[in-house]
């Protein structure tokens, strides 16, 4: 494989071609409409769906050849591209991957088919646009995976907001327009910041008496040495953008109206890879380039005690939602306070872990949210208590519920256990006492999800609506199929995954560590 | 190509594109009056006056490219006056095409009113040449009276009249403020050139009252025409009972032409005194920021909602004045590009889908518009994005909040705070911006929505072409960046300006 990916060198285009590929799909969406002259149903566009699927499986095939040409051992950035862009400013259309975005561009090619899938017949108004703006959305979320120019960085974080604004307001649920717009203040509110920290850093970067100009390259921005002031500021002017993504206890409120009011792709994407750019952000910027600030002893225990509040609230609030999709965004919320706890603990192991929720998470909501999607398609309810006893009439969705619940949960064997052992075997070291609270979630999430199966599932089926729903087709079969397939693989041999993680998440210790010991000699010594 | 200021012929020489400008008008104003007037005649005068700005334009930019230069006097060439020149002939020739469209629609014949539009247009670029305060006198009132009368252009109209009486009352005022301002100022250092002023201001100003008093009052003449809170109290009026074109024309090119004059004036006169004006202008910009976005909040009308949004657009050009060095100037550039392509874009829309008699131009009768006309509803949705200061989608709206933001924190007195109220007041301003795109793209088309008529071909035209630039440069504003770059006031080339900008990359 390594051969032919070398011969037909495959890594020196694979990057762009992922981002441009998916604007090729938009640009003929968007060209199809413009020449044709229906009203942009389903039924008047049948070809629109099946446009956005080629072109994501396309995308799937081509971003498979990272998994094969990602040397471990390798440099620090492996399929790199490099290419001039705004002259004057010195920003840089400068891109690469290590193993933590190999996992992430992996997940989002993943997901994306599904997501697909999952509006396949859900969607049935202006067919068009929509797949157009899931198109744009993925250049976005893969764009904001792959950056090493702070710009490209910040300009690809932006973007994404937009479709998803579009996708949340235009085809969500009642509440649709509030969450959207909730959804795009937020998330806009913290990031502007970030951009005023940006800001500074590239004029930081400038060394006049060495030649060198402002820069925005992510390897030239880490050897900036700030004042502790300076590094607390700006690490909370990325704090913000990134804990608003998360999100983080206490700025989570825009994610469950996101998620419940979004259409059922929405919220998967929401869930399995834009929830994970805020956690990457901590990890590739908001850490490594101030370390000093993220590792202050004040600044740490309240992030961790942030982390531990949201798993423990997540969990309490998701038992008592009467609206399955709502306690699923509710349980986010929880488990992405594993993925904090895991990268604040700053240990090799809880970094690895916190790494492999994070992909674990996506597949496993996802999974939950496409699921919901399907029973909501076919009885038009979320409500859990509308439910009751299906498990009799519709036992392949049945058994694909319990799976990817028990996934959730994080049952030994299974996608979830992996993360969560690890980040609780690498927290306990440095930070007993927040591992200890951390680890009651595990049993709320135990509590939550079994309950909430248990009423959908198993309670008397004493509602005549459920008792003539049909069971999944091939379609949704394949979807739960890929899916189910990665929880057990990650559950059972997760070896290749953490091997590929390893050098990047060791670095990535390594540099706080070697960061914190910097300013620690640095302030003895003006003292 | 060099001109000696001191000589006549080549002061009038370096004065080309003005004169071409002023001449056009008054030949202009025998065609108005010559014809029968008919609507027909007035679409005559309305391209001709086109074709008068574009030779205008020509003549700036073939002056631009010929790198001419000049000696110290009473008019600057420099580069800042050509970029200014061009915003303001661009948007001079925006406002004429939709003001031709707006005519036909509404009924109303003015030959006169496309005179008027060159006669304003000639007072903004003798305003962002002055280099003498009484240049920047005869500037403003030429542009100021030409905007009264075009205010109250529509004679059925009674909102059009209480906006000119209401523009003129107070705009005689604040000119009463500037004259005050320049008086005292001449009074303090005896000279009205803005260069020599520079040399003789220096850091003990306090000590000096009548310079003091001056400045304050320059500062109240500058902030009432650049509509600054709290001098704002005409602005939404006037804008709403203005006939559109003419408030795209004011909202873009007026606060243009004024901000440059002010801009320039406080690069090359007052640096010396800065401890006196920096916290009076700080507090301005940032209450003009907030004020404005948090009055637009609440509109429910579409002019009125734009009205105020220029008014917080004008806070963040203070920033580029409270900075007042060639980065802001350049800065203030690269907005002003921005900010006149979406500010006209967003208004031909209206006009676009305005209906005779200033109707249906409140923000819910645009409910479901991407469901009747998407491609409109698009642009109009880029032009928002770019008033916010959205990357991409909103074009280059986001590289000029960039630049205005990198200039605030590289200012000799680094203004992070002012940086970051910008971006807070970005994120109220969000509120509004996005609820338009979300009324047009989310709320079903009313059952009594009126049929969106066919865009005639002018506003079509400035429309898609506005939203193509604006995305065009968004993505690669390589060009644009470098213009604005080295664009800036001639007293400021050789000054030092923070650390250089090296370009290492090579295409």
């Amino acid at each position: 494989m390594q051969d032919f990916l070398a011969q037909i060198n495959y890594n020196a285009w694979v990057l762009p071609a992922l981002l441009l590929l998916p604007l090729a799909g938009t640009v003929l969406l968007v060209v199809t409409g413009a020449l044709s002259n229906d009203d942009g149903t389903l039924e008047a566009t049948p070809s629109a769906r099946w446009i956005a699927l080629v072109v994501f499986v396309l995308e799937f095939v081509v971003s498979m050849g990272l998994w094969w040409s990602y040397d471990p051992a390798g440099p620090r950035w492996q399929a790199t591209f490099d290419h001039w862009w705004i002259i004057p400013w010195n920003a840089r259309l400068s891109m690469g991957i290590d193993g933590i975005s190999l996992m992430m561009v992996l997940l989002t090619t993943v997901i994306m088919p599904l997501a697909v899938l999952g509006s396949w017949t859900s969607i049935r108004t202006k067919v068009r646009s929509y797949y157009a703006l899931m198109l744009v959305l993925t250049t976005g979320m893969l764009g904001v995976f792959v950056s090493r120019d702070m710009l490209l960085f910040y300009v690809m974080w932006e973007i994404m907001l937009v479709p998803m604004y579009f996708i949340i307001g235009i085809w969500g649920g009642e509440r649709r327009i509030y969450a959207s717009l909730k959804f795009f203040v937020y998330t806009m509110a913290g990031s502007l910041l970030m951009l005023v920290g940006i800001l500074y850093l590239w004029n930081a970067s400038a060394v006049p008496n060495m030649g060198l100009g402002q820069s925005f390259d992510y390897d030239r921005l880490l050897t900036i040495a700030h004042t502790h002031k300076a590094a607390l500021w700006l690490f909370g002017a990325f704090f913000l953008a990134f804990a608003v993504k998360v999100p983080m206890f206490p700025f989570h409120t825009w994610l469950p109206d996101a998620h419940v009011e979004a259409p059922t792709a929405g919220s998967v994407i929401l869930a399995a890879i834009m929830l994970k750019m805020g956690t990457y952000g901590f990890l590739r910027f908001a850490i490594p380039l101030f370390p000093s600030a993220a590792m202050t002893p004040w600044v740490r225990s309240t992030i961790l005690t942030l982390a531990v509040i949201g798993i423990i609230y997540g969990a309490l609030v998701a038992m008592v939602q009467p609206d399955f999709k709502k306690l699923v965004a509710y349980s986010s919320v929880s488990h992405l306070g594993f993925v904090m706890l895991g990268i604040f603990a700053v240990t090799l192991q809880s970094v690895q872990g916190a790494l492999v929720i994070m992909i674990s998470h996506g597949i496993s909501t996802g999974a939950l949210f496409l699921l919901i999607g399907m029973i909501y398609e076919r009885r038009h309810t979320r409500l859990i208590d509308a439910y009751g006893g299906i498990a009799r009439v519709v036992p392949l969705f049945s058994t694909f519920l319990v799976i990817v619940s028990l996934s959730s949960i994080g049952l030994p064997s299974t996608n979830g256990f992996v993360g969560e052992f690890l980040v609780l075997l690498g927290s306990f070291r440095t930070h007993p006492f927040f591992t200890f609270f951390a680890t009651t979630g595990v049993i709320f999430a135990a509590a939550y999800l079994l309950w909430a199966i248990q009423r959908i599932l198993f309670n008397a089926l004493d509602k005549p609506e459920n008792e003539h729903l049909t069971d999944l087709n091939v379609r949704e079969l394949t979807m739960m199929a890929v899916l189910v397939a990665g929880i057990f693989w990650i559950g059972i041999y997760p070896q290749p995954i953490l091997r590929r993680m390893e050098p990047s998440a060791a670095l990535f210790v390594r540099t706080v560590e070697a960061g914190q010991a910097n300013v620690s000699t640095a302030s003895r010594g003006t003292r | 190509m060099y001109f000696d200021l001191s000589i006549p012929s080549q002061l009038a020489g370096a004065l080309l594109p003005d004169l071409i400008l002023v001449i056009g008008a008054m030949l202009l104003l025998l065609v108005a009056v010559w014809g029968r007037e008919s609507l027909a005649h007035a679409r005559l005068t309305g391209l001709l006056s086109i074709g008068v700005s574009a030779l205008a334009f020509a003549a700036v930019v073939w002056l631009w490219q010929s790198h001419a230069s000049a000696n110290a006097g009473i008019i600057a060439v420099d580069g800042f006056r050509w970029a200014t020149d061009c915003i303001v002939l661009a948007a001079t020739i925006i406002a004429a095409t939709l003001m031709i469209d707006y005519s036909e629609r509404e009924q109303l014949v003015s030959a006169e009113s496309y005179v008027l539009l060159l006669l304003a247009a000639g007072g903004m670029m003798l305003l962002a040449a002055s280099r003498d305060l009484i240049v920047v006198f005869l500037g403003i009132e030429l542009m100021s009276i030409a905007s009264y009368v075009l205010c109250g252009l529509d004679r059925r109209s009674s909102r059009g009249a209480e906006a000119a009486l209401k523009y003129f009352l107070l705009g005689a005022f604040s000119t009463g403020f500037l004259l005050y301002g320049i008086a005292l100022v001449y009074g303090a250092t005896g000279s009205t050139d803005i260069a020599t002023i520079g040399t003789v201001v220096t850091g003990d100003s306090f000590n000096n009252p009548l310079l003091l008093a001056g400045i304050g009052f320059l500062i109240v003449g500058f902030c009432f025409k650049v509509a600054a809170v709290p001098f704002h109290m005409w602005a939404p009026d006037v804008y709403e009972g203005a006939a559109t074109p003419i408030t795209a024309f004011m909202a873009a090119a007026v606060k243009a032409a004024a901000f440059a004059a002010f801009l320039r004036v406080w690069i090359e006169a007052f640096p010396g005194a800065t401890s006196a004006w920096i916290h009076p202008l700080q507090w301005l910009a940032a209450i003009t920021m907030i004020g404005g976005n948090v009055v637009a909040l609440q509109q429910k009308s579409m002019k009125r909602m734009l009205a105020y949004s220029s008014v917080a657009h004008a806070g963040y050009l203070l920033v580029t004045v409270v900075v007042a060095n060639s980065l802001g100037a350049s800065a203030f550039l690269f907005y002003l590009v921005a900010y006149t392509l979406a500010t006209m874009g967003a208004f031909a829309v209206v006009i676009a889908l305005g209906e005779p008699g200033e109707r249906n131009q409140q923000i819910a009768d645009y409910a479901g518009l991407w469901h009747a006309s998407p491609w409109l509803a698009s642009a109009m949705a880029v032009f928002m994005l770019a008033l916010l200061g959205f990357p991409i989608a909103g074009g280059m709206g986001f590289f000029a909040k960039w630049y205005v933001i990198n200039a605030a924190l590289r200012a000799p007195h680094p203004q992070t705070v002012l940086a970051v109220v910008l971006v807070l007041a970005s994120v109220i301003s969000a509120g509004y911006y996005l609820g338009v795109v979300l009324v047009m793209f989310m709320k079903p088309r009313a059952a009594d929505a009126l049929v969106v008529r066919p865009v005639p071909t002018g506003s079509f035209l400035v429309i898609y072409l506005s939203a193509f630039t604006l995305l065009l440069f968004g993505v690669l504003p390589n060009g644009f960046v470098a213009l604005a770059r080295d664009s800036v006031p001639i007293s400021m080339v050789n000054a030092p300006a923070g650390p250089p900008v090296t370009a290492t990359a090579s295409p």
